[in-house]
């Protein structure tokens, strides 16, 4: 076991190294980058006291952000830095990545845990109900209901929830976590405000994703009603109530707990459409900003970012699988 | 209960196995097909599909319009008609046919203006002149031309007059009493004299003419034929003065014009009943080059800014009485009006004509939704397709292979797998954006790179596969027999992977059609003039758009719903009947 988990993580690091030197390679790719806009207006504000010239700041920048050597030599001083803890300063937000991610990443994760939590105390339940009373009405209901919000577009869902409730019913702002007298409020109306907020972005995440857990956990609970086991428990003569909560959903529980460990890194990972168009200050909203502008250290930070949780995530869906099934763990 | 009867029976025929039906049951494709028309909701997809691709594909052909036609209409719409402004400066008409000197404004200007004296003497070109004020808007300039001295001894004055001049009786005589009262001026033979202290006991005699005027009203003639006149130092000079005056009369070269003095800045001048010029201190101009306002026009313009209305009405040559807004803008006033205008059909409404409306560019959105179903469709299937060749090629040879082969692929698909998504096809899109690459072009890029980007999953379901097949007998066979590894692969393995590849397939252009139509909606996508459903919603997010203009982001949106809707339920109707084992 121990030694599987050594590999994993070896390979988890590969990866990671390998992921973020292709995004950098991407990144360097673009022909007119911040740096040069950067330098220009540097070179604008400096014009009049006599100061250094265009091409002067331009090198001077390039030398200071590594961007005047080849790809390789470039990711490879970036990623030493990264080694030492230093990700470097953002170019579109002026401080430390590291600073602007701390500021940000709480937001994305309060929307996410909302969520998540949203969406198993919602789809747990239905999809047990669903694979009970398979080929019911109710089934097929919940059955179109899941394709429906797996086939929902983020931004259209999004859309359509602000035209419903911001623009006609008006009963939330349009945009933004926090409203006009934000700063005037008190404590708990603060708390409030920012829930308030926050209902949008999270029914529409919720909505999301409620589709794909539901057809989930109701797949696997039709696998477990169909095991002999339960056949076994039912002509023990059971109770329909025990059969369902003891032994079958205790073994659907295995599979479930595999899908909720990719959902943990995924808390942090933000999400940057719904992010994007509620105008969320979380990371998927910032980096989204910072990638359109060709932000590169912020950039490299978010992709490094994405491909870290990515690989935890793979790594914990082994390891909860080995804790949840004592099959695997004897193996 | 005859139809129970029937029913049953139908039941019982089925259920014999006759050598026809054992052939049918026999059959798999037919079993698969069976299954999959049975499942309702897979028929609603493949319906749904179908319309879709009908929109499409055939509704491009029908709709009248092309992607691209922008349409116009015929509006009226408020526009900048005329320019007025309050003058400020003061106008110079000159007494002979030579205008005044620009030095002489100058110094009139920089001198007399604002001056509280009602007299200013200013010299300008070597000359003396003297403004007398009318009032603030009207001076009268005049210039003393030397026609005698005088010389006073005691109680008696002496004039003389000057080289070549002859003073009447009357001027001398006038001159003497006013030296004797002390005056510095006085009024002979309807010419103003001026004493001007020389050396002791002598003054010199100068005779003042007016050489111009300089007013802050403005003349314009009704009828072209009297521009002369009105521009004509007397006339100007006769109706200011009776103006100041308050007189309704006033009299030039014998003719007695009626003035209609609507304030001190504003007024007609009528002869015989019939309007000669108007004055006024408000000037208006055309803002339109090549546009002619006629007089009554201004006339009215420059009568509604006095009274400082925010609007008046023009009777104009065609009879038609047009409203005119003013507004003011800094000294300047804007006068618009309600003009007809060849405009872009910009956000209209659905009608006959447009079914779905037209959008920001004017172009019809249900053509345009046509003309985007395609791409989008297309960007889904070639995409699609390049998936699963990247991922069956590489799956197939890793599973068949395994040992280091297998690790390296796997591997490889890890890492690709590990890229995030939606950054890296961010990244894509702004580096094509600074490129300015071009939209059809830009279109084959996003697929390639789309398809590059999504293959992974293809190759471990291939491989998983492949793995479990691989110890079959048939393969065993295959061996046996010394058939090539690539046939091996590709014509034994694969067609075996095909069922779950086509299943998953199905479910995939689903989602590749929610990424494109992401990507267009975040602008990174298919770029004007092609259109994409993701790109059509993208106008929506233009919070006028979205709050009034539903129908030009509502249908896109179902569009895409509806379609992935459809593509999910036929590959779970697939699933289902490719392997009923795994009908949940």
């Amino acid at each position: 076991m121990w030694k599987f988990i050594v590999r994993r993580v070896f390979l988890a690091i590969i990866i990671i190294f390998l992921g973020s030197f292709i995004v950098y390679g991407v990144l360097r790719a673009m022909p007119t980058s911040f740096v040069e806009a950067m330098a220009r207006q540097r070179a604008a504000a400096s014009a009049t006291t006599g100061g250094p010239t265009y091409q002067e700041w331009l090198d001077q920048l390039n030398e200071s952000y590594h961007m005047n050597t080849n790809v390789v030599s470039g990711f490879l001083s970036w990623f030493g830095g990264v080694l030492r803890g230093d990700f470097g300063v953002s170019w579109k937000y002026g401080i430390p990545v590291t600073q602007k991610f701390g500021e940000t990443i709480w937001y994305s994760f309060l929307l996410n845990i909302i969520t998540v939590f949203l969406e198993v105390i919602i789809c747990i339940p239905l999809g047990i109900q669903a694979a009970r009373h398979q080929y019911s009405g109710f089934d097929y209901g919940i059955t179109v209901f899941a394709m429906l919000c797996i086939s929902l577009p983020t931004f259209f869902l999004a859309t359509v929830l602000k035209y419903a409730f911001a623009v006609k019913l008006g009963w939330f702002d349009l945009y933004g976590l926090v409203g006009r007298y934000h700063q005037q409020l008190s404590q708990g109306r603060k708390v409030l405000d920012i829930m308030h907020h926050m209902f949008l972005p999270v029914l529409t995440l919720a909505m999301l994703n409620i589709g794909g857990l539901t057809r989930y956990t109701r797949t696997n609970m039709l696998e477990v009603l169909n095991a002999d086991y339960i056949r076994t428990a039912r002509a023990k003569g059971l109770s329909e109530r025990v059969v369902i909560n003891r032994h079958a959903f205790r073994n659907t529980l295995i599979p479930l707990v595999s899908y909720m460990s990719y959902l943990i890194p995924s808390l942090f990972s933000g999400s940057m459409i719904t992010e994007t168009l509620y105008q969320i200050p979380g990371i998927g909203y910032i980096a989204y900003d910072a990638m359109v502008a060709g932000d590169l250290p912020f950039t490299m930070f978010y992709s490094m970012f994405g491909l870290i949780l990515t690989q935890i995530s793979l790594m914990l869906a082994d390891i909860m699988y080995a804790v949840v099934d004592p099959r695997v763990r004897v193996n | 209960m005859s139809e129970n009867t029937t029913n049953i029976n139908k039941e019982e025929e089925q259920l014999s196995l006759d050598d026809g039906r054992r052939v049918k049951v026999l059959s798999p494709g037919m079993m698969v097909f069976k299954r999959f028309i049975r499942n309702k909701l897979a028929i609603v997809g493949i319906c749904t599909l179908f319309f879709m691709f009908a929109f499409s594909f055939l509704g491009g052909i029908i709709s009248p319009y092309r992607q691209d036609q922008v349409f116009y209409k015929v509006d009226k719409a408020n526009k900048e008609y005329a320019g007025a402004a309050v003058n400020t400066e003061y106008r110079f008409t000159s007494a002979t046919d030579k205008p005044l000197s620009t030095m002489t404004r100058a110094t009139f200007n920089s001198k007399v203006k604002n001056a509280a004296a009602s007299e200013v003497t200013f010299q300008a070109d070597g000359i003396t002149y003297l403004a007398s004020k009318v009032d603030d808007n009207f001076y009268v300039l005049t210039v003393g031309e030397e026609v005698g001295s005088v010389t006073v001894l005691g109680k008696i004055a002496d004039v003389k007059p000057a080289a070549g001049v002859e003073l009447s009786k009357a001027v001398t005589d006038a001159a003497v009493q006013a030296i004797n009262k002390n005056q510095t001026s006085f009024e002979a033979e309807d010419c103003v004299f001026t004493l001007t202290k020389g050396a002791a006991k002598s003054y010199v005699l100068h005779r003042m003419s007016p050489v111009g005027l300089a007013s802050m009203l403005n003349f314009a003639a009704y009828d072209a034929q009297n521009n002369d006149l009105v521009a004509s130092f007397e006339f100007r000079k006769e109706c200011e003065t009776a103006m100041h005056k308050g007189e309704s009369e006033f009299e030039v070269d014998g003719t007695v014009y009626t003035l209609e003095i609507e304030d001190e800045t504003n007024a007609d001048v009528l002869l015989n009943g019939d309007y000669v010029a108007n004055v006024s201190n408000v000037i208006v101009n055309s803002v339109n080059v090549g546009v002619f306002l006629p007089i009554e026009y201004k006339a009215a313009a420059a009568e509604a800014i006095a009274d400082k209305q925010t609007s008046f009405e023009y009777v104009n040559a065609d009879g038609v009485t047009e409203k005119h807004t003013i507004q003011m803008r800094g000294n300047t006033y804007i006068i618009s009006t309600e003009q007809e205008t060849y405009l872009i059909d910009m956000y209209s409404p659905p009608s006959a004509k447009h079914w779905l409306g037209t959008d920001d560019h004017g172009m019809d959105v249900l053509t345009r939704l046509m003309y985007g179903g395609r791409i989008s469709l297309l960007v889904g299937f070639v995409v699609m397709l390049l998936e699963n060749l990247i991922g069956i090629v590489i799956g197939g040879i890793s599973g068949y292979f395994g040992g280091w082969v297998d690790t390296l692929l796997m591997r490889f698909v890890d890492l690709f797998n590990s890229i995030p998504y939606y950054p890296m096809m961010i990244i894509a899109g702004a580096i094509m954006d600074s490129f300015e690459v071009d939209p059809y072009v830009r279109l084959y890029m996003m697929m390639a790179i789309m398809g590059i980007m999504g293959w992974t999953g293809v190759a471990r379901v291939v491989r998983g596969q492949i793995l479990s097949l691989r110890e079959q007998d048939f393969m065993v066979a295959t061996e046996a027999t010394g058939i090539a590894v690539s046939r091996r692969i590709f014509r034994h393995l694969v067609p075996n992977v095909m069922p779950l590849l086509i299943v998953q397939a199905t479910m995939g252009l689903g989602s590749i059609i929610l990424a494109e139509a992401t990507l267009s909606f975040l602008g990174l996508g298919i770029k004007y003039p092609l259109a994409s459903w993701g790109s059509i919603i993208n106008s929506s997010s233009n919070i006028y758009v979205m709050t009034n203009c539903w129908y030009l982001w509502i249908p896109a949106g179902l569009l895409i719903v509806l379609t992935v809707l459809g593509f999910n339920f036929v590959g779970d109707g697939l699933r289902d009947a490719f392997d009923p084992k795994m009908k949940r």
